[in-house]
């Protein structure tokens, strides 16, 4: 995502809503461009093996869309000669270029490639790509793009494949390509009287010409063997579960050493003085190194300090821990959670920078009746994946190889021979599967640091981050203030609405702060909310980041979506109103939103283009209507039990959350059933989706009750589990059933790693509401309502 | 002094610091990395290896407080893979990233080969020091549940 964060940041700096291809918002909508002239501009892309394009005529079972993949750097790369290899045996091995942290991408992207080409999956093996984007196209893997951009490439690059076995079965058999098929691992005569394995023809298959697009078949979606029904499992499942599946830190090299490092407390300190007197008793310890600090903005520049170099990790750990040093002052020594909360507080309350006006909200608040507010707040927040940050990196005369778990490899490739002034063709990056990712190993800090120490010793390291260095050396989740308000006519109909966010951006970390939200996350429930009142300002209020700030999964959708949908229940309260009804209410008649007539020109659309990915309240309305009907809104529960509901847009996908709790005479919440709601447009792989939502879920309870990153005097004070808790086995959402609207290929996939995320915390506090008739405004909020 | 340890049948001397957790024994002298590191405290149960069948935590545990004793870890679990807890694993599709999940099945067999009669509630309590932090929860449930019935029967 990062790099696709340059590029807006870029176009907001010019002035400009985002080039074309860069930053496609609404480009499609706004310049009245039709589909068919879009794709014949982006055919035309250099980085395009082949076209995508629309033939009029062609037998084509769906229509070729376009996506944002074509804004991304480098695009989407369409060429099976670098994605599929066929042996002679019949081993398909196709190239894999997402990151795996989970979401199953690893495995859906390449299934389509390998569906489409009639290959038998049990006989294809993946092939993890190395960073190299020029070559496989944009493998940032974040933003829950992976299926909603890749599906299409590689279901043309299945196709491709699929024809060229056919030719080369037709040419040996000396028979018109017409005749024969392509099904199941084999070519046959269609009367028949011939087959072949992929593998006899393979060489002769590979070597024939690309063909045309317009020559291209694709099956119906009823033809699909492995799409959209979720038999197959995730390719790595069997190494999992016998230890042999491969993370960051499970290679070795050579003459490998290890490293730890002490990094400064607070952003920007620098060390002073070192003394190593201590460190160097413990056995192992070799030597120490200094790593050169930053300051934001520096994007992923490490944070500096001292690496302890060490024959394992755990001298490394104890050789660390011993080092005394002492650290400069920084400005933002003086940053203070409960202070900063004060601040944004304080700020919400004033008139902020207008980011959208619809109709004339002044005045419906000053002629109101009646204006109904509330507040609600996030702290900073931090990933936890379950692998700390760890990198491999082996330095030798003037090349570099590195092994880590990243999210965007050819990011870290970049970034990290920039770090130490090389030619991106002298690093390498290979990719091994992430034990979580959550957007912090979208920051390749760690693989920078792993690089400097391999540099400076002269051998391969392996450097690894402890939870505590994780949990306090953090890219954070952005804090925020979000208010909402309400004007009300004599009739107690919402006639203006408003809401103002107080949140530090993301983008302080590549340029000096803006101070306030961007559009990218002014995009993410603030200014693209789908609340149908007629008079409406979206307003931010300005906040200074004073730690690293980076994206979480979901990234602003979290406190936009805490505050909007926890507002909603509230007001339906004080109206005595029923909270789905009052939803619906709000968004208004089914409509795909304008987004010039609703002030959203510059919207940010998740970098999808606007025509083909609407911001449609109709299918928010459905996902609402179904998990409430799946949930039994409405019918009589227990004492202490109560649903509540929330939903959002995220992603281009809807989901809406039902939240059953039960509290107990102690005050003890537990979730008993949530439904969930899915639309994803065509949905690739459902049992990832159902697996992604079960995730959401946890997460979504976790950062409700529990996330909290504090900052005392520039520093974070939590360290690990036992003050950074996260849901557990004995407390978890039980009974998540996932509900997702089946649509055809031709309704668009969108996102699904991220989406389920943001509507969890607000259904749950809904949810105690319901039950207790106690209303959480702040995050967390603890798992004891008593 | 050297400390004599059996790691997956197999015996090992170790003559260096011995204050060494099993966690970076196994991983870093033995280059076995089916063990994880998640926390170094012993809250998250990434490490989790068996001392004399007994689920426990690499992170914390001194090399030369099991000496003597027998180490298994996840890739000596069962020879093919197919210990029931494994099975049912791959049965119920239950890891994300999968990076928790070998110390997740080590407590799962631990659990059964004390109590193969688990109830669910004791399977949640007994399971709890093990995190997974893509929330993988409902389908650990799942498969210690199946399990245990295939241990039974």
């Amino acid at each position: 995502m990062y790099r696709h964060i340059e590029q807006a940041i870029e176009a907001e700096l010019n002035g400009e809503p985002a080039a074309a291809d860069s930053l496609p918002l609404a480009t499609g909508f706004i310049e009245k461009v039709s589909r068919r002239k879009f794709l014949k501009i982006s055919g035309g892309s250099a980085a395009m093996a082949l076209a995508m394009q629309i033939v009029p005529g062609s037998a084509l079972a769906y229509d070729p869309y376009p996506t944002g993949a074509e804004g991304m750097p480098h695009k989407t790369v369409i060429d099976p000669q670098v994605f599929v290899a066929i042996d002679a045996d019949g081993t398909v091995t196709l190239t894999t270029h997402r990151s795996e942290m989970g979401t199953g991408a690893r495995t859906s992207v390449p299934l389509a490639l390998a569906d489409e080409m009639e290959a038998d999956w049990s006989r294809v093996k993946l092939r993890q790509a190395e960073g190299d984007e020029p070559k496989y196209g944009n493998q940032d893997t974040d933003g829950s793009r992976s299926l909603r951009h890749y599906l299409q490439p590689m279901r043309q690059m299945g196709a491709s494949v699929r024809l060229m076995l056919e030719q080369a079965a037709a040419q040996k058999w000396g028979v018109d390509v017409s005749l024969v098929k392509a099904e199941n691992h084999e070519v046959h005569m269609k009367d028949g009287s011939k087959s072949i394995g992929f593998g006899e023809v393979a060489a002769d298959a590979m070597a024939m010409e690309l063909p045309a697009f317009e020559d291209l078949t694709f099956k119906t979606d009823d033809e699909f063997r492995y799409l959209g029904k979720g038999e197959v499992p995730m390719y790595d499942l069997h190494d999992i579960t016998t230890g042999k599946a491969r993370y960051g830190a499970d290679i070795t090299l050579d003459g490998m050493k290890f490293a730890a490092v002490a990094r400064p407390g607070v952003v920007g300190a620098k060390v002073i003085s070192v003394d190593d007197t201590e460190a160097m008793k413990i056995p192992g310890v070799e030597r120490i190194v200094k790593i050169a600090g930053s300051m934001p903005p520096a994007k992923f520049a490490p944070l500096g300090g001292v690496a302890v170099v060490a024959n394992n990790t755990w001298a490394a750990i104890k050789g660390r821990d011993a080092l005394k040093i002492e650290w400069s002052d920084s400005p933002h020594s003086t940053f203070n959670t409960a202070a900063y909360a004060d601040e944004m507080r304080a700020t919400a309350k004033k008139p902020g920078k207008v980011l959208r006006k619809v109709g004339d909200p002044d005045a419906a608040f000053a002629n109101a009746k009646r204006v109904f507010s509330q507040e609600y707040y996030q702290p900073h927040m931090q990933h936890a994946q379950m692998e700390p940050l760890v990198a491999v990196a082996d330095y030798k005369e003037g090349k570099l190889d590195i092994w880590a778990p990243v999210q965007s490899p050819y990011g870290a490739r970049t970034d990290t021979a920039a770090a130490l002034g090389m030619d991106p063709k002298d690093v390498r990056v290979e990719v091994s599967l992430l034990g979580g990712g959550f957007g912090r190993k979208s920051k390749c800090d760690y693989v920078i640091e792993a690089a400097l120490v391999s540099k400076e010793i002269g051998a391969p390291v392996k450097l690894q981050w402890t939870r505590e260095d994780d949990v306090r050396g953090g890219f954070y989740h952005t804090t925020s203030v979000e208010r909402l308000e309400a004007a009300l006519d004599s009739n107690d109909k919402v006639v203006g609405w408003r809401h103002r966010s107080v949140s530090p951006t993301l983008f302080s970390l590549f340029v000096e702060d803006p101070g306030h939200t961007s559009a990218l996350e002014g995009g993410m429930g603030l200014v693209d909310t789908p609340i149908g009142v007629e008079n409406l300002v979206a307003e931010s209020g300005e906040a200074k980041a004073h730690t690293r700030v980076g994206w979480f999964r979901s990234v602003s959708n979290i406190p936009r979506a805490w505050g909007v949908q926890s507002f909603i229940a509230e007001l339906a309260h004080d109206l005595g109103r029923d909270p789905k009804d009052m939803l619906i209410e709000l968004i208004g008649p089914d409509r795909k939103i304008d987004p010039v007539a609703a002030d959203m020109k510059d919207l940010w659309n998740y970098g999808e283009p606007y025509e083909e990915f609407p911001n449609d309240t109709a299918r928010l309305r459905g996902v609402i209507e179904l998990a409430a009907k799946k949930a039994g809104w409405g019918k009589d529960l227990p004492k202490g039990e109560a649903l509540g509901i929330a939903a959002h847009r995220s992603f281009v996908t809807y989901v809406a959350t039902v939240v059953r709790v039960k509290v107990d005479d102690n005050g003890n919440v537990s979730i008993p059933e949530t439904h969930m709601a899915v639309d994803c447009g065509f949905c690739g792989n459902p049992e990832r989706v159902a697996s992604q939502m079960e995730g959401a879920a946890v997460m979504g309870m976790t950062l409700a009750m529990h996330s909290s990153i504090n900052h005392e005097n520039g520093a974070v004070t939590n360290s690990n589990f036992h003050d950074y808790p996260v849901v557990r086995i004995n407390s978890y959402p039980k009974q998540v059933h996932t509900h997702i609207v089946e649509h055809p290929f031709s309704v668009h996939a969108t996102g699904i790693g991220e989406p389920g995320v943001p509507p969890f915390a607000p259904a749950l506090a809904n949810a105690i509401f319901a039950a207790t008739g106690k209303r959480y405004r702040d995050l967390p909020f603890g798992e004891n309502v008593g | 002094m050297a400390i004599s340890i059996k790691v997956n049948g197999q015996e090992h001397t170790y003559d260096g610091d011995p204050s060494i957790p099993v966690l970076w024994y196994v991983r870093d002298v033995l280059d076995m990395h089916g063990t994880k590191f998640g926390c170094g405290t012993g809250q998250c149960g990434a490490c989790t290896v068996h001392v004399d069948g007994k689920a426990t935590r690499g992170c914390l545990l001194s090399l030369e407080s099991v000496a003597g004793k027998e180490i298994t870890t996840i890739e000596g679990l069962d020879p093919n893979g197919n210990h029931p807890v494994q099975k049912a694993w791959r049965a119920h599709n239950v890891p994300q990233c999968g990076y928790c999940q070998a110390g997740q099945i080590m407590s799962a067999a631990s659990l059964l080969a004390d109590n193969p009669k688990a109830s669910g509630e004791q399977i949640e309590q007994q399971m709890a020091g093990n995190i997974c932090r893509c929330g993988c929860y409902q389908r650990i449930q799942a498969a210690v549940e199946s399990a245990a019935s295939e241990m039974e029967g």
